[in-house]
């Protein structure tokens, strides 16, 4: 990738975590770190893979998205914000009664969200559903979802993997945010659901591991997947949860709370530097 | 006599399933391998390149439905009703209620007639389940005439719809003149003691209840409500008015079903002494259908019972 893209990458996924941290901080709640840690994901297929359009949100061809870890809604929302589907302003209405922008995304109130996701285990059995339409229509569309680690513990993902694998499902991209820690602690912990790659090889998937902070690797792991023909892609992506906030890193405790406004002013002036660099 | 024609409404579900593909070819079914049993396997047959089977997962093929039906798709999702209301409930209430998205679910083998196969496959609570999911339209259609009506005006209309049929064959009630329409009940008879309000294959035993009273001088109104949810409030409220108590009928739990949906909607409006039939607080059990049917109470003689219960706790 150019340098030049990369940097203009690097400052909108910056953009989208002041959205993310603008969205917890006001809401006084919702889930930070596993936002944070897919902010560069999202990024990547909002603004360089996605055949979307901000001004066509509906438009039958478009490629869809389901957030299968739906509690991550302030990062979708963050990035549709900064894609032009609605005004960035309105994401510091996050979690209010009176605000589309509900505590998990809902796809008839929210511009650019494919899929109501919230309930953990069942945003991947839309997108094969969506994959599905896809391949009935002559693979005229693709399809991505991100699941968390712990996500993966539900039974479901399990049965939508041996679907995807089974009906060829090769339009369909699973993308495993792999911060290694959920709401009781790590997940090695809690239940392991390792190996992950070597999981969903066994299910029939052509599987990618990569560093999902690192735009070049996302890029070739989604070149990789659009030439794989005949099973679905699943990548499995290391991150770090809580990513581009120094004190929300890796800390499991940033799952599911928000920053009060000490914290608040720390990760924004981060955040904003991190700018700086990347705009000098 | 002429013979009494008998057909399980799975049978003509299957069937409407087929006439509706051959019209349109946006309409997709997918079963979680029990197409033979729950007669999707005759659209499979029909149209092998729109039928999907998820295999024994039906959490999954909910979710897979929902994904495919907002793509524009009129999409029948089926199960035993254990399995679709019971197994699948939450994947209903998320991926399909709460985006209000376009799929059938196309229930078979509901409650007790189910019968040798037992108590784990007998669902007397899948209507109460589906009744508390808004947006939610929940049919149970007495016979293949009203069955297949069903499928074709659920497949007309946008949204969820929870069809909820039987593995027993039973007696054709409705003829051909029969008209049917979301949401609305139907009297098939007009009294002035008591309202029977039936649904699904008890509305046929209705109809003996109905004469078994005649003969002791009971005068009965009946109504087919074969739309349990939106209940039809307006001929509820006409029967209570005109006859002053209601006994309601189903084979299904007395807890949360047609009976529960009747008295919630008279209480509020109209109150009169409602008794209801069904099954009581109780698991079922193997043995031949008709048999149990008897054993519970889904009978004929239990709603005459119940009728002049009713009308003795009149005012």
């Amino acid at each position: 990738m150019e340098n030049a893209e990369k940097k203009q990458l690097k400052k909108i996924a910056c953009n989208v975590r002041k959205g993310i941290i603008e969205g917890t901080f006001n809401a006084k709640s919702g889930h930070p770190g596993g936002s944070l840690s897919i902010a560069d994901v999202l990024t990547y297929l909002y603004f360089k893979e996605m055949n979307v359009d901000p001004k066509d949100p509906k438009n039958e061809k478009r490629d869809r998205f389901v957030l299968s870890k739906g509690h991550a809604a302030p990062a979708l929302y963050a990035t549709l914000a900064h894609k032009g589907f609605f005004p960035v302003e309105d994401l510091k209405t996050l979690r209010k009664s009176d605000s589309y922008l509900q505590g998990h995304p809902n796809m008839n109130y929210v511009p650019g969200v494919d899929m109501s996701t919230g309930s953990l285990g069942q945003g991947i059995s839309a997108a094969c559903g969506f994959a599905l339409a896809s391949k009935i229509e002559n693979d005229s569309f693709r399809v991505y979802t991100v699941l968390g680690d712990g996500e993966i513990q539900e039974g479901q993902v399990w049965e939508a993997a041996m679907f995807a694998a089974a009906k060829k499902l090769d339009t369909l991209t699973v993308i495993v945010d792999n911060n290694n820690l959920q709401i009781d602690g790590s997940i090695e912990e809690v239940n392991s659901p390792y190996p992950i790659p070597e999981k969903f090889a066994s299910f029939g998937f052509n599987v990618i591991e990569i560093n999902g902070h690192c735009f070049d690797e996302i890029e070739a792991a989604f070149n990789q997947a659009k030439a794989c023909k005949g099973k679905p892609t699943a990548i499995v992506m290391t991150t770090v949860k809580g990513k581009g906030v120094s004190f929300m890193e890796n800390q499991v405790s940033w799952h599911g709370s928000a920053p009060n406004k000490e914290q608040y002013d720390i990760a924004m002036a981060e955040l904003d530097n991190a700018l700086k660099e990347l705009e000098a | 006599m002429a013979d009494i024609i008998k057909t399980a409404t799975r049978d003509a579900y299957g069937k409407a399933l087929v006439e509706l593909g051959e019209k349109n070819d946006k309409v997709i079914v997918f079963d979680a391998d029990l197409a033979a049993a729950t007669k999707t396997g005759m659209f499979k047959k029909a149209f092998p390149d729109r039928f999907y089977d998820t295999g024994i997962a039906e959490g999954n093929m909910m979710g897979v439905a929902a994904g495919l039906a907002t793509c524009g798709y009129t999409v029948f999702a089926s199960s035993f009703a254990m399995f679709a209301a019971g197994r699948a409930f939450e994947q209903i209430r998320n991926t399909i209620g709460y985006p209000h998205i376009n799929v059938k679910i196309g229930a078979t083998h509901a409650g007790i007639s189910v019968g040798e196969d037992g108590a784990s496959h007998q669902c007397c609570e899948d209507i109460a389940l589906m009744r508390t999911i808004p947006g939610m339209t929940i049919i149970n259609p007495a016979d293949d005439v009203e069955a297949r009506l069903a499928v074709l005006a659920a497949a007309e209309m946008q949204g969820p719809v929870y069809m909820r049929f039987g593995r027993l064959a039973v007696p054709r009630v409705f003829d051909e003149n029969y008209k049917f329409e979301i949401g609305k009940g139907t009297y098939l008879a007009k009294g002035s003691d008591v309202t029977i309000v039936a649904t699904g294959l008890m509305v046929e035993r209705a109809i003996a209840a109905v004469e078994l009273l005649k003969a002791e001088g009971i005068n009965a109104s009946l109504i087919n409500m074969a739309t349990i949810k939106p209940i039809d409030k307006d001929i509820l409220l006409d029967a209570a008015k005109t006859t002053g108590c209601i006994v309601t009928a189903e084979e299904h739990s007395v807890i949360g079903g047609l009976g529960s949906a009747v008295a919630e909607a008279l209480a509020e409006t109209y109150p009169v002494p409602v008794l209801r039939v069904g099954v009581e607080d109780t698991f079922g059990k193997s043995g031949p259908a008709l048999e149990l049917l008897e054993i519970f109470g889904l009978n004929a003689a239990n709603i005459v019972e119940k009728a002049k219960k009713a009308i003795a706790l009149k005012k």
